[in-house]
């Protein structure tokens, strides 16, 4: 599975810079709308990317990215006053770092699916936390949040998408990459041949939770207001999770692929018939998970190949 | 002050009963269908919802509608299980990867569940009123369909346990707990009892939902925190026990009646504490293995 520097993967790798040359001259000859729906899917694709970076290789599925989304939302809302906007990114990145560092070392020698459900309590327990917080210190239910323009988002959020891309295929390269592999096909076996299984997988927690943060930092500034319920919504987690499973995580695109789809979907249905589009997020949920276990890239790449098997989200 | 405690504490068996019941269909589903089934809570808001409109159309006394809501959780958990997450562990490499595929699937199930029920009664909060009269225990006064909640839920938990260790088809359903391998090498019909186990599941959620009506308002998204509830219960009492999912249940109804009374919004961050420390110290449940 690795990817030395073949005529391949200098295919995706040209693919993946034409592809960022192309977003980054969109605002030069895309509509706004276009930019804003734009900004919204690479929003997705970040939080999937940086989803899969940790939840791919060790099969532990992580639903956690609300929480850390959530921290970086904060992180805007209540430092955007005062400190420049890549400044108020670092700390919400760090923030997300230091708690995805704390609950990863808690929490990631548990089992199996009680760390799914530890993760997922996380993001409820964050949300009741701060609204007690802000109820009781601030008498204020929600925030607002410093405006910044589309063009600026766009970009600063294309840019977090970009080193979260290169973060993530260097540290599937390295000696990193090559434990974290090893512990999500046989941990004992792993931790027999010298991997430090924990440590390994709690600086990967941190670096997926550090990108997730950072996210959440950006997008506050497009959504102006926000309260615990908007800013640490399970939804996010959920999300990432689709995505990755919808798109196939074997491949480098297949995580994008799944954002990319289900940003299109949610644009389309979300406003006029929420019911709905939640609705369908279910069912293809279902249906993908039953029937497409290595996703749409799996299956074009089963079609091309006549079978070939990849990663699972679930060991 | 004696009431006050007295208050508190009776409040929270109150709650901990329908806790118990809850967790103990959870319990099976997991301890014998190994499905993490993270839509449970939606269908206890499916038998809340239901009997809130059977009282609304007919007029219908909420115990008499649980002739109709239980049989109805039953056949949906069970008709789910025979198809949907019958093929899953067909496909499924390991028990493992099972596990991780069902509990995703069983997310989707969730969303499928709620927005459907958001279709159909839409998100305002509903409630009935049933038995609202006071009665007087020690000094402190309930309402009595919250008593009448805590002996059904008690005697639904003691029936099934019965059934369990009594029964031909209970000893079927310990034996595919223990090993399904096995079970199925000795006659085990095992993905007869597979969905078996998965419909009691549902049906326990649903009769939950029903009597939670009885005292509760409710809304279609009200599952999912029962669901957070109910695992951690189930995490706490033990896999698979039934014993340890009253324990446990009654456990959590009492610390939540406790930290309401001191500070009602942090409740659920007193369970999640409890839930960590839990993990570290015994990570079986007290009646686990």
């Amino acid at each position: 599975m690795k990817a030395r520097i073949t005529r391949k993967s200098l295919y995706s790798w040209g693919s993946a810079v034409l592809l960022v040359l192309l977003l980054a001259l969109l605002p030069l000859y895309g509509a706004v709308y276009t930019m804003i729906l734009v900004t919204s899917i690479i929003m997705y694709a970040a939080l999937t990317v940086s989803w899969v970076v940790f939840s791919g290789p060790t099969g532990q599925v992580s639903l956690a990215p609300a929480a850390f989304m959530g921290i970086g939302i904060y992180t805007a809302a209540s430092l955007g006053k005062f400190l420049p906007l890549p400044l108020v990114i670092l700390v919400a990145a760090a923030g997300s770092l230091c708690l995805a560092l704390l609950v990863g070392a808690l929490t990631l020698r548990l089992k199996g699916l009680y760390f799914s459900i530890f993760t997922f309590g996380l993001v409820l327990l964050l949300r009741q936390l701060v609204l007690w917080y802000e109820v009781r210190f601030t008498h204020t239910r929600g925030r607002f949040v410093v405006v910044i323009d589309n063009t600026t988002i766009f970009y600063v959020m294309l840019a977090i998408f970009v080193v979260l891309l290169i973060t993530a295929y260097l540290l599937r390269q390295s000696k990193y990459g090559a434990a974290l592999e090893a512990i999500g096909e046989d941990e004992e076996a792993a931790a027999h041949s010298g991997v430090n299984v924990t440590a390994v997988k709690t600086i990967t927690f941190g670096v997926s939770a550090l990108f997730m943060g950072a996210t959440g930092a950006i997008m506050a500034t497009k959504w102006t207001y926000i309260d615990p319920y908007i800013a640490f919504d399970p939804f996010f987690s959920f999300m990432p999770v689709l995505m990755a499973v919808f798109g196939g995580m074997a491949t480098f695109f297949g995580p994008i692929l799944g954002a990319a789809v289900f940003g299109l979907l949610e644009e389309l249905l979300l406003t006029q018939f929420p019911f709905y589009y939640m609705l369908m997020f279910g069912i293809i949920l279902v249906v993908a998970i039953t029937y497409l276990p290595n996703g749409l890239t799996g299956l074009v790449m089963k079609w091309r190949k006549g079978g070939r098997t990849a990663n699972h989200a679930n060991s | 002050m004696i009431v006050a405690i007295l208050d508190v504490v009776v409040a929270g068996l109150l709650l901990g009963g329908i806790y118990a019941l809850i967790s103990v269909g959870l319990s099976l589903q997991y301890g014998v269908a190994r499905v993490f089934n993270v839509a449970h809570g939606e269908f206890m808001m499916l038998g809340a919802l239901s009997t809130w409109s059977l009282n609304q159309a007919f007029g219908m006394n909420p115990i008499i509608a649980m002739a109709i809501c239980g049989p109805v959780a039953f056949a949906i958990g069970y008709v789910l299980h025979r198809t949907l997450f019958k093929r899953l562990r067909r496909v499924s490499p390991s028990i493992g990867a099972f596990e991780g595929s069902s509990m995703l699937a069983s997310f989707g199930l969730l969303f499928i569940i709620q927005n459907v029920a958001n279709l159909i009664w839409g998100t305002q909060t509903k409630a009935y009123t049933f038995m609202a009269y006071p009665v007087s225990i020690f000094g402190a006064l309930f309402a009595a369909n919250r008593l009448v909640t805590l002996a059904f839920a008690v005697a639904f938990g003691i029936v099934f346990y019965l059934f369990l260790v009594r029964t031909r088809l209970g000893k079927a359903i310990r034996a595919a707990a223990q090993d399904p391998s096995t079970a199925a090498l000795m006659g085990v019909n095992i993905n007869q009892v597979l969905a078996l186990c998965f419909g009691f599941g549902a049906l326990m959620a649903g009769l939950g939902g029903l009597l939670v009506s009885m005292s509760y308002p409710m809304q279609t998204t009200m599952g999912l925190e029962y669901t957070i509830i109910t695992i951690i219960v189930v995490a706490l009492g033990g896999m698979g026990s039934i014993p340890g999912s009253f324990i446990g249940g009654f456990l959590l109804g009492l610390i939540g009646s406790i930290v309401t009374k001191i500070e009602p919004g942090l409740s659920l961050a007193a369970y999640y504490v409890l839930f960590m420390l839990l993990l570290w110290i015994k990570p079986t449940g007290i009646m686990g293995k």
